[in-house]
Protein backbone atom coordinates (compact mmCIF):
# COMPACT_ATOMS: atom_id res chain seq x y z
CA UNK A 1 0.00 0.00 0.00
CA UNK A 2 1.37 3.53 -1.01
CA UNK A 3 2.41 6.38 1.69
CA UNK A 4 -0.49 8.21 2.83
CA UNK A 5 -0.64 11.90 0.58
CA UNK A 6 -3.66 13.46 2.11
CA UNK A 7 -6.18 12.86 5.03
CA UNK A 8 -9.28 14.41 6.22
CA UNK A 9 -8.42 14.05 10.27
CA UNK A 10 -12.39 14.10 12.06
CA UNK A 11 -13.43 16.93 9.58
CA UNK A 12 -16.63 18.61 10.08
CA UNK A 13 -17.88 21.42 8.39
CA UNK A 14 -20.71 23.33 8.46
CA UNK A 15 -22.11 25.92 6.20
CA UNK A 16 -24.18 28.36 8.94
CA UNK A 17 -27.07 25.94 10.12
CA UNK A 18 -26.01 23.61 7.31
CA UNK A 19 -23.77 20.64 8.16
CA UNK A 20 -22.22 19.41 5.12
CA UNK A 21 -19.72 17.18 6.76
CA UNK A 22 -19.57 15.56 10.34
CA UNK A 23 -16.91 13.60 11.90
CA UNK A 24 -14.87 12.70 8.49
CA UNK A 25 -12.15 10.63 8.51
CA UNK A 26 -10.79 9.92 4.86
CA UNK A 27 -7.30 8.70 3.54
CA UNK A 28 -5.71 8.78 0.37
CA UNK A 29 -2.61 6.57 -0.90
CA UNK A 30 -0.34 7.23 -3.19
CA UNK A 31 -1.26 5.78 -6.75
CA UNK A 32 -4.52 4.73 -5.50
CA UNK A 33 -7.81 5.68 -7.48
CA UNK A 34 -10.57 7.11 -4.83
CA UNK A 35 -14.00 7.36 -5.59
CA UNK A 36 -15.97 9.20 -3.07
CA UNK A 37 -19.41 8.37 -3.83
CA UNK A 38 -22.64 9.48 -2.74
CA UNK A 39 -26.14 11.05 -3.85
CA UNK A 40 -26.28 15.03 -4.33
CA UNK A 41 -25.75 17.08 -1.72
CA UNK A 42 -23.99 14.28 0.59
CA UNK A 43 -20.69 16.26 0.98
CA UNK A 44 -18.88 15.59 -1.79
CA UNK A 45 -17.81 18.36 -3.36
CA UNK A 46 -17.07 20.04 0.21
CA UNK A 47 -14.84 17.26 0.44
CA UNK A 48 -12.76 18.16 -2.26
CA UNK A 49 -13.03 21.86 -1.15
CA UNK A 50 -11.30 20.85 1.51
CA UNK A 51 -8.53 18.75 -0.13
CA UNK A 52 -7.97 21.68 -2.39
CA UNK A 53 -7.95 24.50 0.46
CA UNK A 54 -10.78 26.31 -1.30
CA UNK A 55 -12.78 26.32 2.27
CA UNK A 56 -11.57 25.71 5.74
CA UNK A 57 -12.86 23.05 8.00
CA UNK A 58 -15.17 23.77 11.20
CA UNK A 59 -13.21 21.49 12.93
CA UNK A 60 -10.75 18.63 12.42
CA UNK A 61 -7.77 18.85 10.01
CA UNK A 62 -7.11 18.48 6.32
CA UNK A 63 -3.40 17.61 5.93
CA UNK A 64 -2.18 17.12 1.78
CA UNK A 65 1.44 15.86 1.37
CA UNK A 66 1.96 16.99 4.83
CA UNK A 67 0.84 20.38 4.84
CA UNK A 68 -1.67 22.66 4.44
CA UNK A 69 -3.48 23.06 1.07
CA UNK A 70 -3.18 26.75 0.81
CA UNK A 71 0.41 26.45 0.65
CA UNK A 72 1.25 27.25 -2.75
CA UNK A 73 4.25 24.73 -2.99
CA UNK A 74 1.31 22.43 -1.84
CA UNK A 75 -0.91 23.18 -4.66
CA UNK A 76 2.06 22.90 -6.91
CA UNK A 77 1.61 19.63 -6.49
CA UNK A 78 -2.23 19.26 -7.21
CA UNK A 79 -4.38 19.17 -10.02
CA UNK A 80 -8.13 19.87 -9.71
CA UNK A 81 -11.21 19.13 -12.28
CA UNK A 82 -14.20 21.30 -10.27
CA UNK A 83 -17.54 21.43 -11.46
CA UNK A 84 -18.13 25.09 -12.98
CA UNK A 85 -20.92 26.71 -14.72
CA UNK A 86 -19.00 29.39 -17.24
CA UNK A 87 -15.27 29.34 -18.47
CA UNK A 88 -14.34 32.05 -19.96
CA UNK A 89 -15.06 31.49 -23.79
CA UNK A 90 -13.22 33.71 -25.74
CA UNK A 91 -9.96 31.76 -25.34
CA UNK A 92 -8.85 29.11 -27.25
CA UNK A 93 -8.49 25.30 -25.89
CA UNK A 94 -4.63 25.38 -25.76
CA UNK A 95 -4.55 28.93 -24.79
CA UNK A 96 -6.71 27.76 -21.37
CA UNK A 97 -4.12 25.25 -20.93
CA UNK A 98 -0.74 27.29 -21.35
CA UNK A 99 -2.03 29.50 -19.17
CA UNK A 100 -2.54 26.91 -16.13
CA UNK A 101 0.51 25.37 -17.32
CA UNK A 102 2.38 28.64 -16.35
CA UNK A 103 1.15 28.41 -12.87
CA UNK A 104 3.33 24.97 -12.24
CA UNK A 105 7.00 24.50 -12.13
CA UNK A 106 7.37 21.65 -14.02
CA UNK A 107 4.20 21.39 -16.36
CA UNK A 108 3.55 18.52 -19.46
CA UNK A 109 4.94 20.08 -22.59
CA UNK A 110 1.10 21.34 -24.50
CA UNK A 111 1.82 19.08 -26.37
CA UNK A 112 1.41 16.17 -24.59
CA UNK A 113 -1.03 17.71 -22.24
CA UNK A 114 -3.05 17.97 -25.60
CA UNK A 115 -2.63 14.22 -26.10
CA UNK A 116 -3.40 13.12 -22.97
CA UNK A 117 -6.97 14.78 -22.84
CA UNK A 118 -7.41 13.99 -26.65
CA UNK A 119 -7.73 17.71 -27.68
CA UNK A 120 -5.02 17.55 -30.45
CA UNK A 121 -7.61 18.21 -32.72
CA UNK A 122 -9.82 20.81 -31.43
CA UNK A 123 -6.52 23.43 -29.88
CA UNK A 124 -7.11 26.02 -32.34
CA UNK A 125 -11.36 26.24 -31.31
CA UNK A 126 -12.51 28.90 -28.74
CA UNK A 127 -13.61 27.50 -25.80
CA UNK A 128 -17.33 28.33 -26.59
CA UNK A 129 -17.49 26.53 -29.43
CA UNK A 130 -16.75 22.94 -27.52
CA UNK A 131 -19.62 20.31 -27.24
CA UNK A 132 -20.11 19.22 -23.21
CA UNK A 133 -17.72 16.37 -23.63
CA UNK A 134 -14.92 18.50 -24.97
CA UNK A 135 -15.25 20.71 -22.61
CA UNK A 136 -14.95 18.49 -19.73
CA UNK A 137 -11.68 17.55 -21.64
CA UNK A 138 -10.72 20.76 -21.40
CA UNK A 139 -11.10 21.09 -17.90
CA UNK A 140 -9.73 17.45 -17.28
CA UNK A 141 -6.73 19.14 -19.32
CA UNK A 142 -6.05 22.08 -16.80
CA UNK A 143 -6.21 19.56 -13.75
CA UNK A 144 -3.26 17.80 -15.10
CA UNK A 145 -1.01 20.28 -17.84
CA UNK A 146 0.77 20.93 -14.07
CA UNK A 147 2.07 17.17 -14.06
CA UNK A 148 0.54 17.19 -10.78
CA UNK A 149 0.89 14.11 -8.31
CA UNK A 150 -2.44 14.13 -6.66
CA UNK A 151 -5.34 14.59 -9.19
CA UNK A 152 -9.25 15.74 -7.68
CA UNK A 153 -11.88 15.35 -10.33
CA UNK A 154 -15.21 16.48 -9.27
CA UNK A 155 -18.33 14.60 -10.68
CA UNK A 156 -16.21 14.55 -14.06
CA UNK A 157 -18.49 13.03 -16.13
CA UNK A 158 -21.96 14.78 -15.19
CA UNK A 159 -24.08 15.68 -17.93
CA UNK A 160 -21.96 13.82 -21.06
CA UNK A 161 -22.87 10.87 -22.80
CA UNK A 162 -22.12 7.60 -23.04
CA UNK A 163 -19.52 8.18 -25.60
CA UNK A 164 -18.11 10.97 -23.97
CA UNK A 165 -17.94 9.53 -20.61
CA UNK A 166 -16.06 6.13 -21.84
CA UNK A 167 -13.39 8.56 -23.01
CA UNK A 168 -13.57 10.22 -19.99
CA UNK A 169 -12.53 6.85 -18.25
CA UNK A 170 -10.10 5.46 -20.23
CA UNK A 171 -8.19 8.63 -19.69
CA UNK A 172 -8.48 8.77 -16.05
CA UNK A 173 -7.37 5.15 -16.21
CA UNK A 174 -4.12 6.26 -17.94
CA UNK A 175 -3.65 8.96 -15.54
CA UNK A 176 -3.89 6.15 -12.62
CA UNK A 177 -1.20 3.90 -14.78
CA UNK A 178 0.78 6.68 -15.07
CA UNK A 179 1.37 6.85 -11.50
CA UNK A 180 -1.02 9.58 -10.44
CA UNK A 181 -3.35 9.11 -7.17
CA UNK A 182 -6.58 10.18 -8.35
CA UNK A 183 -9.93 11.28 -5.69
CA UNK A 184 -12.99 11.30 -8.30
CA UNK A 185 -16.35 12.10 -6.72
CA UNK A 186 -19.00 10.81 -8.77
CA UNK A 187 -22.82 9.68 -8.02
CA UNK A 188 -22.77 7.42 -10.98
CA UNK A 189 -22.41 3.61 -9.46
CA UNK A 190 -20.84 2.31 -12.35
CA UNK A 191 -18.36 4.85 -12.91
CA UNK A 192 -16.91 3.88 -8.93
CA UNK A 193 -17.26 0.31 -9.74
CA UNK A 194 -15.38 0.84 -13.09
CA UNK A 195 -12.73 2.88 -12.46
CA UNK A 196 -12.12 2.98 -8.70
CA UNK A 197 -9.16 0.92 -6.48
CA UNK A 198 -11.44 1.68 -3.46
CA UNK A 199 -14.69 3.11 -2.92
CA UNK A 200 -15.69 5.57 0.32
CA UNK A 201 -19.74 5.78 0.48
CA UNK A 202 -20.81 9.35 1.90
CA UNK A 203 -24.58 10.26 2.42
CA UNK A 204 -25.82 13.27 4.55
CA UNK A 205 -21.90 14.13 5.47
CA UNK A 206 -20.94 10.86 6.89
CA UNK A 207 -18.90 8.34 5.31
CA UNK A 208 -20.85 5.20 5.53
CA UNK A 209 -19.15 2.49 4.39
CA UNK A 210 -15.89 2.06 2.42
CA UNK A 211 -13.53 -0.96 0.28
CA UNK A 212 -13.12 -2.37 -3.12
CA UNK A 213 -15.94 -2.23 -5.33
CA UNK A 214 -16.12 -6.29 -4.93
CA UNK A 215 -15.68 -5.98 -0.83
CA UNK A 216 -19.17 -3.28 -0.79
CA UNK A 217 -20.94 -5.53 -3.01
CA UNK A 218 -20.20 -8.67 -0.97
CA UNK A 219 -21.11 -6.68 2.01
CA UNK A 220 -24.32 -6.35 1.36
CA UNK A 221 -25.11 -10.11 0.28
CA UNK A 222 -28.96 -9.07 -0.21
CA UNK A 223 -30.51 -10.97 -2.97
CA UNK A 224 -34.07 -10.76 -4.82
CA UNK A 225 -36.23 -13.68 -4.96
CA UNK A 226 -38.69 -13.49 -7.94
CA UNK A 227 -41.18 -16.51 -8.33
CA UNK A 228 -44.75 -17.22 -8.84
CA UNK A 229 -46.39 -18.68 -6.15
CA UNK A 230 -49.42 -19.49 -4.04
CA UNK A 231 -47.93 -18.64 -0.89
CA UNK A 232 -49.41 -15.69 1.27
CA UNK A 233 -47.14 -12.51 2.47
CA UNK A 234 -48.09 -13.84 5.93
CA UNK A 235 -46.72 -17.67 5.34
CA UNK A 236 -43.32 -16.66 4.28
CA UNK A 237 -42.52 -13.27 6.50
CA UNK A 238 -41.18 -15.53 9.62
CA UNK A 239 -38.38 -16.51 7.15
CA UNK A 240 -34.55 -16.14 8.24
CA UNK A 241 -32.76 -13.23 6.76
CA UNK A 242 -36.26 -11.79 4.81
CA UNK A 243 -35.68 -8.02 4.54
CA UNK A 244 -38.77 -6.84 2.59
CA UNK A 245 -41.26 -8.76 0.85
CA UNK A 246 -44.40 -7.97 -1.20
CA UNK A 247 -47.28 -9.79 -3.72
CA UNK A 248 -48.41 -8.87 -6.91
CA UNK A 249 -51.28 -10.85 -7.82
CA UNK A 250 -49.39 -14.63 -7.89
CA UNK A 251 -46.20 -12.62 -8.34
CA UNK A 252 -43.90 -13.10 -5.30
CA UNK A 253 -40.78 -10.75 -4.18
CA UNK A 254 -38.51 -10.95 -1.24
CA UNK A 255 -35.06 -9.28 -0.63
CA UNK A 256 -33.17 -11.68 1.79
CA UNK A 257 -29.83 -12.22 3.36
CA UNK A 258 -29.66 -16.07 3.85
CA UNK A 259 -30.94 -16.44 0.40
CA UNK A 260 -30.26 -20.18 0.30
CA UNK A 261 -32.43 -20.97 3.52
CA UNK A 262 -35.43 -18.95 1.94
CA UNK A 263 -35.47 -20.78 -1.04
CA UNK A 264 -35.17 -24.77 0.62
CA UNK A 265 -38.24 -23.54 2.58
CA UNK A 266 -40.26 -21.37 -0.49
CA UNK A 267 -39.81 -24.85 -2.77
CA UNK A 268 -40.90 -26.86 0.08
CA UNK A 269 -43.73 -25.31 1.18
CA UNK A 270 -45.12 -24.78 -2.39
CA UNK A 271 -44.91 -27.70 -4.51
CA UNK A 272 -46.40 -25.55 -7.82
CA UNK A 273 -43.66 -22.54 -7.15
CA UNK A 274 -42.40 -21.78 -10.85
CA UNK A 275 -40.78 -18.91 -13.08
CA UNK A 276 -38.25 -18.35 -10.17
CA UNK A 277 -35.47 -15.68 -10.33
CA UNK A 278 -32.76 -15.36 -8.10
CA UNK A 279 -30.54 -11.78 -8.67
CA UNK A 280 -27.55 -10.46 -7.00
CA UNK A 281 -27.12 -6.71 -6.49
CA UNK A 282 -25.02 -4.72 -8.13
CA UNK A 283 -22.97 -1.51 -6.71
CA UNK A 284 -26.24 -0.27 -6.82
CA UNK A 285 -28.43 -2.34 -4.64
CA UNK A 286 -25.17 -2.58 -2.06
CA UNK A 287 -24.99 1.77 -2.32
CA UNK A 288 -28.73 1.64 -1.86
CA UNK A 289 -29.10 -0.45 1.48
CA UNK A 290 -25.99 1.26 2.68
CA UNK A 291 -27.25 4.88 2.11
CA UNK A 292 -30.88 3.89 2.80
CA UNK A 293 -30.31 2.23 5.92
CA UNK A 294 -28.88 5.64 7.70
CA UNK A 295 -31.72 7.34 5.99
CA UNK A 296 -34.48 5.24 7.81
CA UNK B 1 -3.32 7.91 10.61
CA UNK B 2 0.08 9.22 11.41
CA UNK B 3 1.66 11.45 10.46
CA UNK B 4 2.88 11.33 7.10
CA UNK B 5 5.39 14.18 6.04
CA UNK B 6 6.60 14.00 2.37
CA UNK B 7 8.94 16.59 2.07
CA UNK B 8 7.79 19.09 -0.52
CA UNK B 9 9.66 19.20 -3.98
CA UNK B 10 12.40 21.87 -3.61
CA UNK B 11 11.88 22.81 -6.66
CA UNK B 12 8.17 24.06 -5.75
CA UNK B 13 9.15 27.33 -4.42
CA UNK B 14 9.14 29.99 -7.16
CA UNK B 15 11.65 32.47 -9.07
CA UNK B 16 10.83 36.23 -9.83
CA UNK B 17 11.17 35.34 -13.52
CA UNK B 18 8.80 32.23 -12.91
CA UNK B 19 6.57 35.05 -10.92
CA UNK B 20 6.91 37.59 -13.58
CA UNK B 21 5.96 34.91 -16.72
CA UNK B 22 2.78 34.15 -14.89
CA UNK B 23 2.09 38.03 -14.14
CA UNK B 24 2.65 38.36 -18.07
CA UNK B 25 0.93 35.28 -19.48
CA UNK B 26 -2.39 36.15 -17.03
CA UNK B 27 -2.36 39.54 -18.57
CA UNK B 28 -1.92 38.79 -21.91
CA UNK B 29 -4.82 35.90 -21.97
CA UNK B 30 -6.84 38.57 -20.26
CA UNK B 31 -6.36 40.56 -23.28
CA UNK B 32 -7.18 38.17 -25.63
CA UNK B 33 -10.31 37.24 -24.37
CA UNK B 34 -11.63 40.70 -23.92
CA UNK B 35 -10.43 41.86 -27.50
CA UNK B 36 -12.30 38.82 -28.72
CA UNK B 37 -15.39 39.80 -26.75
CA UNK B 38 -17.28 42.53 -28.90
CA UNK B 39 -19.69 44.15 -26.25
CA UNK B 40 -16.70 45.18 -24.60
CA UNK B 41 -15.03 46.48 -27.59
CA UNK B 42 -18.11 48.16 -27.96
CA UNK B 43 -18.20 49.77 -24.47
CA UNK B 44 -14.50 51.14 -23.89
CA UNK B 45 -14.00 52.13 -27.52
CA UNK B 46 -16.83 52.30 -30.49
CA UNK B 47 -19.01 54.12 -28.09
CA UNK B 48 -16.18 56.74 -26.86
CA UNK B 49 -15.30 57.29 -30.35
CA UNK B 50 -19.50 57.33 -31.86
CA UNK B 51 -20.36 59.93 -29.71
CA UNK B 52 -17.43 61.75 -30.12
CA UNK B 53 -18.10 61.39 -33.88
CA UNK B 54 -21.33 62.44 -33.41
CA UNK B 55 -20.80 65.85 -30.88
CA UNK B 56 -17.74 66.29 -31.99
CA UNK B 57 -16.27 66.08 -35.23
CA UNK B 58 -20.16 65.87 -36.77
CA UNK B 59 -22.29 68.87 -34.65
CA UNK B 60 -19.32 70.77 -32.93
CA UNK B 61 -16.28 70.76 -35.70
CA UNK B 62 -15.54 74.21 -35.39
CA UNK B 63 -17.34 75.22 -31.78
CA UNK B 64 -15.31 76.15 -28.85
CA UNK B 65 -15.98 75.36 -25.42
CA UNK B 66 -14.44 76.32 -22.04
CA UNK B 67 -11.42 78.09 -23.55
CA UNK B 68 -10.35 75.32 -26.25
CA UNK B 69 -12.09 74.07 -29.09
CA UNK B 70 -15.16 70.89 -28.46
CA UNK B 71 -12.95 68.47 -30.17
CA UNK B 72 -10.29 68.78 -27.93
CA UNK B 73 -12.60 69.43 -25.15
CA UNK B 74 -14.39 65.59 -26.06
CA UNK B 75 -11.16 63.99 -26.05
CA UNK B 76 -10.50 64.58 -22.80
CA UNK B 77 -14.44 63.70 -21.42
CA UNK B 78 -14.84 60.66 -23.55
CA UNK B 79 -11.72 59.38 -22.98
CA UNK B 80 -12.83 59.67 -19.19
CA UNK B 81 -16.00 57.96 -20.27
CA UNK B 82 -14.03 55.07 -22.02
CA UNK B 83 -11.99 54.76 -18.94
CA UNK B 84 -14.60 54.45 -16.74
CA UNK B 85 -16.11 51.73 -19.19
CA UNK B 86 -13.20 49.40 -19.88
CA UNK B 87 -12.00 49.77 -15.83
CA UNK B 88 -16.41 49.39 -14.27
CA UNK B 89 -16.75 46.44 -16.85
CA UNK B 90 -13.66 44.08 -16.78
CA UNK B 91 -13.71 44.14 -12.95
CA UNK B 92 -17.02 44.77 -12.18
CA UNK B 93 -19.24 42.68 -14.51
CA UNK B 94 -15.79 40.22 -15.45
CA UNK B 95 -15.58 39.30 -11.66
CA UNK B 96 -18.77 38.92 -10.62
CA UNK B 97 -18.99 36.51 -13.56
CA UNK B 98 -16.25 34.60 -12.81
CA UNK B 99 -16.53 34.62 -9.18
CA UNK B 100 -20.34 33.23 -9.42
CA UNK B 101 -19.95 30.79 -11.77
CA UNK B 102 -17.10 28.82 -10.26
CA UNK B 103 -14.58 30.20 -12.71
CA UNK B 104 -11.82 31.40 -10.10
CA UNK B 105 -12.71 29.36 -7.67
CA UNK B 106 -11.19 26.86 -10.59
CA UNK B 107 -7.88 29.16 -10.87
CA UNK B 108 -7.93 29.50 -6.92
CA UNK B 109 -7.49 25.47 -6.28
CA UNK B 110 -4.71 25.92 -8.92
CA UNK B 111 -1.62 27.64 -7.28
CA UNK B 112 -1.78 31.04 -9.42
CA UNK B 113 -0.95 33.55 -7.48
CA UNK B 114 -4.50 35.53 -6.63
CA UNK B 115 -2.99 38.83 -7.30
CA UNK B 116 -2.05 37.74 -10.54
CA UNK B 117 -5.71 37.27 -11.20
CA UNK B 118 -6.50 41.18 -10.10
CA UNK B 119 -3.74 42.12 -11.57
CA UNK B 120 -4.62 41.44 -14.76
CA UNK B 121 -7.57 42.36 -14.86
CA UNK B 122 -6.63 46.21 -13.86
CA UNK B 123 -3.62 45.93 -16.44
CA UNK B 124 -6.42 45.19 -19.03
CA UNK B 125 -8.36 47.59 -18.48
CA UNK B 126 -6.09 49.87 -18.26
CA UNK B 127 -4.79 48.67 -22.05
CA UNK B 128 -8.11 49.08 -22.89
CA UNK B 129 -8.61 52.32 -21.63
CA UNK B 130 -4.99 53.51 -23.50
CA UNK B 131 -6.39 52.34 -26.86
CA UNK B 132 -9.84 54.37 -26.26
CA UNK B 133 -7.89 57.61 -25.63
CA UNK B 134 -5.71 56.67 -28.32
CA UNK B 135 -8.36 56.19 -30.76
CA UNK B 136 -10.03 59.36 -29.62
CA UNK B 137 -6.67 61.67 -30.09
CA UNK B 138 -5.93 60.32 -33.39
CA UNK B 139 -9.58 61.03 -35.07
CA UNK B 140 -8.87 64.39 -33.35
CA UNK B 141 -5.74 65.38 -34.62
CA UNK B 142 -6.85 63.72 -38.25
CA UNK B 143 -10.06 65.26 -38.35
CA UNK B 144 -10.87 67.61 -35.60
CA UNK B 145 -8.28 70.27 -36.23
CA UNK B 146 -6.62 69.56 -32.73
CA UNK B 147 -3.23 70.11 -32.24
CA UNK B 148 -1.90 69.27 -28.89
CA UNK B 149 2.20 69.52 -28.26
CA UNK B 150 3.61 65.62 -28.17
CA UNK B 151 4.30 66.39 -24.20
CA UNK B 152 0.72 67.32 -23.75
CA UNK B 153 -0.71 64.30 -25.68
CA UNK B 154 1.39 61.68 -23.69
CA UNK B 155 -0.23 62.99 -20.47
CA UNK B 156 -3.30 63.44 -21.20
CA UNK B 157 -2.84 59.61 -22.35
CA UNK B 158 -1.15 58.69 -18.78
CA UNK B 159 -3.08 60.92 -17.07
CA UNK B 160 -6.38 58.77 -18.36
CA UNK B 161 -4.82 55.80 -17.87
CA UNK B 162 -3.58 56.01 -14.88
CA UNK B 163 -6.56 57.18 -13.89
CA UNK B 164 -8.81 53.97 -14.59
CA UNK B 165 -7.24 52.55 -11.41
CA UNK B 166 -9.66 53.78 -9.45
CA UNK B 167 -12.75 53.01 -11.65
CA UNK B 168 -10.55 49.32 -11.30
CA UNK B 169 -11.27 49.19 -7.82
CA UNK B 170 -14.59 50.73 -7.61
CA UNK B 171 -15.24 47.76 -10.49
CA UNK B 172 -14.14 45.45 -7.93
CA UNK B 173 -16.45 46.40 -5.19
CA UNK B 174 -18.99 45.30 -7.79
CA UNK B 175 -17.62 42.87 -8.76
CA UNK B 176 -16.64 40.93 -5.00
CA UNK B 177 -20.64 42.18 -4.16
CA UNK B 178 -22.76 41.55 -7.02
CA UNK B 179 -24.35 37.98 -8.27
CA UNK B 180 -23.10 37.20 -12.16
CA UNK B 181 -26.45 38.38 -13.48
CA UNK B 182 -26.94 41.41 -11.71
CA UNK B 183 -23.83 43.08 -11.85
CA UNK B 184 -23.78 44.00 -15.58
CA UNK B 185 -27.08 45.96 -14.08
CA UNK B 186 -25.14 47.48 -11.22
CA UNK B 187 -22.25 48.59 -13.56
CA UNK B 188 -24.62 50.38 -15.88
CA UNK B 189 -26.88 51.73 -12.88
CA UNK B 190 -23.40 53.43 -11.77
CA UNK B 191 -21.47 54.12 -14.93
CA UNK B 192 -24.11 56.05 -16.60
CA UNK B 193 -25.77 58.61 -13.88
CA UNK B 194 -21.63 58.93 -12.49
CA UNK B 195 -21.22 60.02 -16.28
CA UNK B 196 -23.97 62.51 -16.18
CA UNK B 197 -23.50 64.10 -13.07
CA UNK B 198 -19.54 64.03 -13.26
CA UNK B 199 -19.87 66.30 -16.20
CA UNK B 200 -18.46 63.56 -18.31
CA UNK B 201 -20.94 62.71 -20.69
CA UNK B 202 -21.84 65.95 -21.20
CA UNK B 203 -19.90 69.20 -20.61
CA UNK B 204 -20.57 70.06 -16.59
CA UNK B 205 -21.04 74.00 -17.48
CA UNK B 206 -24.21 72.98 -19.03
CA UNK B 207 -25.54 71.06 -15.82
CA UNK B 208 -28.05 72.47 -14.03
CA UNK B 209 -26.64 74.41 -10.96
CA UNK B 210 -27.32 71.48 -7.98
CA UNK B 211 -25.81 68.76 -10.51
CA UNK B 212 -22.76 70.95 -10.87
CA UNK B 213 -22.55 71.75 -6.63
CA UNK B 214 -22.94 67.78 -6.45
CA UNK B 215 -20.05 67.15 -9.07
CA UNK B 216 -17.13 67.08 -6.85
CA UNK B 217 -17.87 64.17 -4.20
CA UNK B 218 -17.76 62.20 -7.57
CA UNK B 219 -14.65 60.36 -8.65
CA UNK B 220 -15.28 60.95 -12.42
CA UNK B 221 -15.32 65.09 -11.85
CA UNK B 222 -11.77 64.56 -10.47
CA UNK B 223 -10.25 62.55 -13.54
CA UNK B 224 -12.10 64.69 -15.93
CA UNK B 225 -11.02 67.79 -14.10
CA UNK B 226 -7.13 66.35 -14.72
CA UNK B 227 -7.89 65.59 -18.50
CA UNK B 228 -9.25 68.73 -18.96
CA UNK B 229 -6.63 70.87 -17.28
CA UNK B 230 -4.16 69.03 -19.87
CA UNK B 231 -6.51 70.50 -22.97
CA UNK B 232 -6.50 73.55 -21.44
CA UNK B 233 -10.48 73.17 -20.41
CA UNK B 234 -10.40 73.04 -16.54
CA UNK B 235 -11.25 75.26 -14.14
CA UNK B 236 -8.52 76.79 -12.54
CA UNK B 237 -6.79 74.85 -9.78
CA UNK B 238 -3.83 73.03 -9.05
CA UNK B 239 -4.02 69.20 -10.27
CA UNK B 240 -3.09 67.69 -6.86
CA UNK B 241 -6.65 67.61 -4.78
CA UNK B 242 -7.95 66.00 -7.88
CA UNK B 243 -5.03 62.96 -7.35
CA UNK B 244 -5.83 63.14 -3.60
CA UNK B 245 -9.46 62.40 -4.08
CA UNK B 246 -8.51 59.21 -6.80
CA UNK B 247 -6.40 57.59 -4.55
CA UNK B 248 -8.43 57.67 -1.15
CA UNK B 249 -11.23 56.35 -3.89
CA UNK B 250 -9.08 53.50 -4.56
CA UNK B 251 -8.37 52.67 -1.29
CA UNK B 252 -11.54 52.43 0.08
CA UNK B 253 -12.91 50.74 -3.02
CA UNK B 254 -9.99 48.31 -2.55
CA UNK B 255 -10.53 47.90 1.29
CA UNK B 256 -14.52 47.07 0.56
CA UNK B 257 -13.83 45.03 -2.11
CA UNK B 258 -11.53 43.16 -0.05
CA UNK B 259 -14.47 42.41 2.78
CA UNK B 260 -16.45 41.58 -0.48
CA UNK B 261 -13.88 38.86 -1.00
CA UNK B 262 -13.74 37.71 1.94
CA UNK B 263 -17.02 37.48 2.89
CA UNK B 264 -17.45 35.45 -0.16
CA UNK B 265 -15.08 32.86 1.10
CA UNK B 266 -16.27 32.45 4.04
CA UNK B 267 -19.56 31.31 2.54
CA UNK B 268 -18.49 29.26 0.08
CA UNK B 269 -20.98 26.33 -0.43
CA UNK B 270 -20.78 22.93 -1.82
Amino acid sequence: MGAVVAYLHSVSKSFGEVRALHNVDLTIRAGELVALLGPNGAGKTTAVKLFLGLTRPSAGAVTVFGGNPIHPAVRMRLGAMLQVAKVPETLRVREHIDLFSSYYPKPLPLAETLKVAGLEEIKDRKFGDLSGGQRQRVMFALALCGDPDLVFLDEPTVGLDVEARLLLWAQIRKLVAGGKTVLLTTHYLEEADALADRVVVIDHGAIVAQGTPTELKARTAVRRIRCVSCLDLLDVRDLPGVLDLRKDRDVLEIRATQVETVLRELLQRDRTLSALEVTSPGLEEAFLSLTGARNS
Amino acid sequence: MGATAIPLNPSSTRSHMALLAIYWKETKYEFWKYLRLPLYCLLTIFFPVMFYVLFGLLMNRDGHMGGTSVCAYLIASYGTYGVMGAALYANGVGVATERGLGWLQVKRASPMPPSAYFAAKFAVSMIFSAASVLTLLTLGTLFGGVHFAMATAVQLVLTLVVGAIPFCAMGLVIGCFAGPNSAAAMVNMIYIPLSFASGVFFPIEKLPKFVQSLAPVLPPYHLAQLALGLVGAAKTGPCWPHWQVLIGCTLICLGVAWLGFQRDQGKMYG
